[in-house]
């Protein structure tokens, strides 16, 4: 087998420490992902999921273990820093993108992900052509509005260009944050069938929040159960494409009980 | 004749106060009082440069990098003290009076009899008050063009995300601490510019000048959006310094129906109220947004 690119090591995260209520919120967790990895996360509210991507990324300080990218060490490594392998797409519409610049705009920043910001002029225009052949993917318009404040897009429109701006540089890692989760059935069915077809034509490492047990089973090649900050199941290949929801709503009831 | 003139050097001059405190309230979305202080900061360091022999250029400079510094201050309290954007400006204002009447030695210094930017031959062959017109027609232009340039580099962009949105900003890998540290530091070097210019025009510095600064810049600011609407980042950037001019048309007005200049600054305030009660203009320009901001802790 290949080596991982990225590895959790006996990962724990304390909230409330030295007090009465000290908890760990992840608990000796140990995770590897190797590349081309599609991994669907399951786990019921408070379960750790977003604990999880803010450990990956950056934003939570850890009390114990180690983080390693291509076995080295990145236990300490800034947010920013990070950002040069990694991308993020998150649940919340307004999260993801610059309201007040416009789509080009906001895809020329993301197009610089993790990387130096100089003096330099921006190159816009000579990036449009790029920029609207880009768009042109996701089905919904956005080629047509590359001058338009993104503040001004429907949530489909933000949410899809989000993801674009996610994936416009090619990132080591992607984190899906539930990133269908606040658009209407429709536009989320396909947002997220765009989705799929991105990370499995570009073969992208890609870890995907979810509360639907039909994508969590229909997407990826590894599935992932979080419980009060634990792995508590970790199925991939085969065993996971044979696995039908019964199997997995069993699971979870085994948890709850 | 010679008063409307007046009137629009003293407008360009304060636009480029009024351009400075556009990186911070508009682009960074910061309610930032330290403009309070650095503004007579400026006049200060520039006019006492004056007096240590340097030559007004040298002065003008000095006062530019000394309230820079005085920025930097304000950005290192917020992001790495992680005190609120307004609370740590105050901070800086209010200990910017006692390092004013430091710098001065005094509460204020005459540039009488000393050299200006605007004691040169050329200048002093103009009609009056034209003088202060050219001064401040080179300086905003000057500054107009450098920040509408640095706003198109890649660095400028990620200047204009992380006041969009820092979140977002920082997980395309932009140093959200730094570009507001940058932020404020260039923003006060400008309004010390601004202070250090118009302590020249006026002949004198005084550790009182700053009062009221922040509410004149932005009614420069408001009154400029408020009049060309819709406008591109460029654009409303030079709407600034015309914002500037209108405003200093409106106090000549109100002076001239027999207010005097002990009132100017609730004259001012009720301008700047005025321009700011449009309930659709709280809206669209995201006051009540920035206010928020400025009272919560930096995240």
């Amino acid at each position: 087998m290949t080596e991982p690119i990225f590895e959790l090591k006996d990962i724990v995260v304390t909230v409330n420490q030295g007090t009465p209520e000290q908890i760990n919120i992840m608990d000796h967790v140990n995770l590897a992902i190797y590349p081309g990895d599609f991994i669907t996360i399951l786990g019921s509210n408070g379960a750790g999921k977003s604990t999880l991507f803010n450990v990956i990324g950056g934003n939570l300080q850890i009390a114990e273990g180690q983080i390693l990218l291509h076995g080295k060490d990145i236990t300490n490594m800034s947010v920013e820093r990070r950002t040069r392998f990694l991308s993020r797409v998150f649940q919340d519409p307004k999260m993801g993108t610059a309201p007040r610049m416009t789509v080009a705009e906001n895809l020329l920043l993301s197009e610089k992900r993790g990387q130096h910001r100089g003096l330099g002029p921006r190159h816009l225009k000579q990036n449009m052509a790029k920029f609207k052949e880009i768009t042109s993917v996701m089905n919904n318009g956005l080629e047509q509005r590359l001058d338009t404040a993104t503040g001004k897009l429907s949530g489909g429109q933000r949410q899809a260009l989000s993801f674009l701006m996610a994936t416009i540089k090619r990132p080591e890692m992607m984190l899906l944050d539930e990133h269908t989760a606040a658009l209407d059935p429709q536009t989320s069915q396909e947002l997220m069938t765009a989705t799929n077809d991105q990370i499995t034509r570009n073969h992208l490492t890609c870890l995907m929040i979810t509360h639907h047990l039909d994508d969590a089973l229909k997407y990826g090649n590894r599935l992932i159960v979080l419980d009060h900050g634990k792995i508590t199941y970790d199925v991939s290949g085969d065993e996971k494409d044979n696995m039908t929801k019964e199997e997995l709503l069993g699971f979870f009831s085994d948890i709850d009980g | 004749m010679s008063i409307i003139v007046s009137a629009i050097g003293q407008g360009l001059l304060w636009g480029i106060v009024g351009i400075g405190l556009f990186l911070t309230f508009r682009i960074l979305d910061f309610p930032d009082m330290t403009v309070e202080g650095t503004f007579p900061m400026g006049a200060a360091a520039c006019v006492s440069a004056i007096y240590q022999g340097f030559s007004p250029f040298t002065s003008t400079l000095i006062a530019f990098i000394v309230g820079m510094a005085a920025g930097f201050v304000t950005g290192i309290l917020y992001t790495k003290g992680h005190i609120p954007v307004l609370l740590a400006g105050i901070l800086v204002m209010t200990a910017a009076y006692s390092i004013n009447f430091r710098i001065m030695g005094r509460a204020n210094l005459s540039l009488f009899g000393k050299s200006s930017l605007l004691k040169n031959s050329f200048l002093e062959s103009l009609p009056p008050y034209f003088d202060s017109v050219v001064l401040g027609i080179a300086f905003v232009v000057v500054v107009t063009l450098l920040i509408i340039y640095f706003l198109q580099t890649n660095l400028g962009q990620a200047f204009i995300a992380t006041g969009d949105n820092p979140t977002m900003a920082r997980s395309l890998g932009i140093n959200t601490d730094a570009m507001q540290i940058m932020g404020l530091s260039v923003s006060n070097g400008l309004i010390a510019l601004g202070g250090a210019l118009v302590a020249q025009n006026n002949g004198f510095s005084d550790v009182n000048m700053g009062i009221g600064v922040i509410v004149v810049a932005l009614a420069s600011i408001i009154i400029g959006e408020v009049i060309f609407g819709d406008l591109t980042m460029n654009e409303r950037l030079m709407a600034v310094t015309i914002g500037s001019i209108l405003y200093r048309f409106v106090i000549l007005i109100v002076l001239k129906l027999g207010f005097n200049a002990n009132d100017l600054n609730l004259i001012s305030a009720i301008v700047l109220a005025i321009f700011m009660m449009f309930p659709v203009l709280e809206k669209r320009f995201r006051i009540r947004h920035t206010l928020q901001r400025g009272l919560s802790n930096h995240d």
